[in-house]
């Protein structure tokens, strides 16, 4: 039972953190990482793409409106949605894989909300000074000084934060077009909407949010604990070799362990790694590289906080050599993954090749089942949708396939030919007729297969269909 | 509650609530200030909301709020905006030759008419008519998708149907007709031999030595409406009996109540309740479902 008498307090402020900047391999890693995916996000919609006249010349663009994905010379339209999913699966998968070898290092290196507060962090860092200056000027009264380095601060990280929803906007939409119509007042409501929220979420998260995201809002670092096992490689501290910790160059019966709290000063997440694995714990790092610093300095070997699996620590305390990175990264479970994310892959990349150019879809129409004309044949409705994928404009022959003798009739008394431009889908009412002495008019159902072939090409594409005759009711 | 202490409490262990039960402590970590904050937040937002947006259930109707926000009246807003972007095309379709209307001719009216005929349909008609148009067979709501047409099947007979109705009393112009009940007038026996004749000139299994007496009594009674060869009058909305769509049903049982007591379908106008555009579009939309002439 707890021993005080005051009541324990249900709620908590929220504890600043002033993590020290420091060097080494993984923040060169972090800083790697966040030049190219920041550079990803913020140029791709700048890059023109050539397809032709009357569509669009911006390489990734996702096109509401006319309901088209352009990825380069890729193309996907709405009922090849599947590439999307089948994507969306490799993304999940791949999040297995990596945080099955290496724990979460999908937040410690490139989740969003990570990068941008490194990034915001940075910039604090440049205005206000590092740990100490930036604990000195907390601590410090509001004098015009504290006001001029706040503010200078908070105008660059809006600026960042505008920049970020602003970069979003121009997938969706036409980017030269769209920055013009943005910065003359012109563009839609839904854009100026998107930049103002993104603005607003990016300010509040990477500038006094931070890590309270990553605790308390993101479901995430519950999720990927389910996904570690007791070889998964984490951001360990070696005990065995580093306590007794202690200050002071006496170390008869100390560790390697200074306890100059190196590792907690630069950590994003404000906590202290030799207490053992924690949830908070993103596994950026950081804290690694600042130990090994000191190792360097006093002479010891590096590794006192390192890359460790839950087996290395019974391992190495029985006195075993270390277990080389590899074998925990590779091993079965990883192995499936993987195997089974490049399957996908694979057959995202197949399927891109294999697909047809023009599409068909045939809705049959079935209120009325039928109809009984005077003479008393029976007449079925589709209604069929010709897809023409090509970049030109195309002229398309609809047939009809079956045992039976069926005839078929486009609504307007047209021909069997119709046009469909470039890129462009067409619907087009289409009624089969059986005879009254044809088998199909009496029968219950017939099965029967629409086809449509463009002209002057061989490219065909079909479509099996129902046809419901007077049956035997 | 027991008063057994967790012996498995770690010197770094934050604080418990103080509660235990069954040995079991609960470990005191406060909830961050600020998200109770954001609690109090969205509770004054949620008075707010209730404030400034329709939302306290009253006898009748709610709140109306202070912005006075209403979603009827965002439809009502949209529905002029597009009333307003369709004026031209509803004035050209009232001044327009209607068999001109074409998908190859004018696409633009001719696919506004379908849209709207389509909708005017499914509104008005389609109780009767049915929502695929395919009328409701035997019982005298006439399929509008086959090509047997009573009373014309061009787009201006559509037309003339639609605007002024059949047989009702309140339209002057409506399309009237009025067969004759016969019961009384034939005999049983010269009915069961008119109806054996209608059998057989439709195809159909019929008595022969009843339906070749049956064609004088047709001669002398039906022809004059459905014409000699059975094939019906369409200025009379007389129904061809030698083909394979029956309004009121084919079959003997049918036949003989039709000659016995004659049938009266009744069609409403529809030029009073419905504006010319609606109407013509209407008239399109029916025209283009597979039976059109
Ligand atoms: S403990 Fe180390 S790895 Fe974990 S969040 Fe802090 S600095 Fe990063
Ligand atoms: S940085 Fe290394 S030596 Fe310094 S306190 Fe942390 S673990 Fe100990």
């Amino acid at each position: 039972m707890s021993s005080s008498d005051a009541p324990p307090k249900l709620y908590a402020a929220q504890e600043p953190i002033f993590p020290k900047k420091v060097k080494g391999t993984f923040r060169n890693l972090k800083w790697v990482i966040m030049f190219v995916t920041l550079g990803i996000y913020y140029i791709t919609p700048w890059i023109r793409w050539d397809r032709g006249p009357s569509l669009p010349d911006q390489a990734v663009l996702v096109d509401l409106a006319g309901r088209r994905f352009f990825f380069f010379w890729i193309e996907i339209w709405p009922h090849e949605f599947y590439f999307v999913a089948g994507l969306l699966i490799m993304a999940g998968l791949g999040l297995f894989l990596f945080t099955s070898a290496l724990g979460r290092v999908w937040c410690g290196y490139t989740c969003p909300q990570t990068v941008w507060t490194d990034l915001f962090y940075t910039v604090e860092r440049w205005i206000e000074g590092d740990r100490n200056a930036r604990l000195r000027l907390w601590k410090s009264k509001w004098d015009f000084r504290k006001w001029r380095l706040r503010i200078t601060k908070w105008i660059v990280w809006l600026l960042i934060a505008v920049a970020t929803g602003g970069a979003w906007v121009f997938y969706f939409a036409d980017a030269p077009t769209l920055l013009w119509d943005l910065l003359t007042g012109q563009a839609a409501f839904v854009a100026y909407a998107t930049v103002g929220v993104l603005t607003a979420t990016t300010f509040l998260f990477g500038g006094f949010a931070r890590e309270q995201i990553c605790i308390y809002a993101c479901p995430w670092p519950r999720i990927q604990a389910a996904m570690m096992d007791e070889h998964s490689l984490t951001v360990a501290y070696r005990d065995w070799r580093g306590e007794d910790r202690g200050k002071g160059k006496d170390r008869e019966g100390l560790g390697d362990c200074i306890d100059c709290n190196a590792c907690v000063n630069v950590c994003p997440m404000g906590i202290d790694i030799r207490d053992g694995q924690q949830m908070e714990c993103i596994t950026c790092a950081l804290c690694i590289d600042a130990c090994d610093e000191i190792m360097d300095k006093t002479g010891r070997e590096r590794g006192l906080i390192d890359y460790l699996a839950l087996t290395d620590e019974a391992n190495e305390r029985a006195g075993n050599p270390k277990v080389p990175v590899m074998r925990h990264i590779l091993r079965p479970r990883t192995l499936i993954y993987t195997a089974l994310w490049s399957l996908i892959g694979v057959g995202l990349v197949v399927a891109l090749f294999i697909r047809s150019e023009i599409g068909l879809t045939v809705a049959p129409i079935r209120n009325p089942q039928y109809v009984i004309l005077s003479d008393g044949s029976i007449r079925n409705t589709y209604d069929i949708r010709i897809r023409n994928m090509t970049q030109g404009d195309a002229v398309f022959r609809i047939g009809l396939t079956s045992d039976e003798i069926l005839r078929v009739d486009l609504e307007g008394g047209q021909d069997l030919m119709v046009d469909v431009p470039a890129d462009e889908t067409l619907l087009q009412r289409v009624y089969v007729i059986a005879r009254p002495d044809d088998p199909a008019a009496t029968a219950d159902r017939t099965e029967l297969r629409f086809w449509v072939e463009e002209f002057g090409t061989n490219e065909r594409a079909y479509q099996s269909q129902s046809f419901i005759g007077q049956g035997t009711q | 509650m027991t008063d057994q202490e967790n012996s498995n409490l770690q010197p770094d262990d934050p604080e418990t609530t103080g509660h235990s039960w069954d040995g079991i402590q609960e470990f005191n970590n406060p909830l961050p200030r600020w998200w109770l904050w954001c609690l109090y937040a969205s509770i004054v937002w949620a008075v707010l909301y209730t404030v400034a947006y329709p939302a306290w259930p009253m006898i009748s109707g709610a709140t109306p709020g202070l912005l006075g926000y209403s979603t009827r009246a965002e439809v009502a807003e949209e529905i002029d905006r597009y009333d307003a972007l369709n004026a031209d095309l509803r004035t050209q379709l009232t001044e327009v030759n209607l068999a001109e209307v074409t998908q190859e001719a004018m696409p633009d009216l001719y696919n506004f008419s379908i849209q709207s005929g389509g909708a005017t349909f499914a509104t008005w008609c389609s109780q009767c008519h049915g929502r695929g148009a395919n009328g409701v067979q035997a019982s005298g709501y006439p399929s509008l998708l086959d090509d047997d047409w009573l009373w014309g099947g061009t787009v201006d007979d559509i037309h003339l149907t639609i605007a002024h109705g059949i047989r009702n009393e309140e339209d002057p112009d409506a399309r009237w007709s009025e067969m004759t009940a016969f019961e009384g007038i034939l005999s049983d026996e010269e009915i069961s031999q008119v109806v054996n004749y209608v059998l057989a000139v439709s195809d159909q299994e019929a008595d022969t030595s009843l339906a070749a007496a049956g064609e004088t009594v047709f001669l002398d009674n039906c022809a004059a409406c459905h014409g000699d060869d059975a094939m019906g009058d369409r200025y009379l909305g007389a129904p061809n009996l030698t083909d394979r769509i029956w309004l009121y049903g084919g079959s003997p049982e049918a036949i003989e109540e039709t000659v016995r007591h004659s049938r009266f379908g009744v069609m409403p106008p529809w030029s009073g309740r419905l504006s010319e555009a609606e109407v013509r579009a209407t008239a399109i939309y029916v025209h283009s479902r597979g039976g059109g002439e």
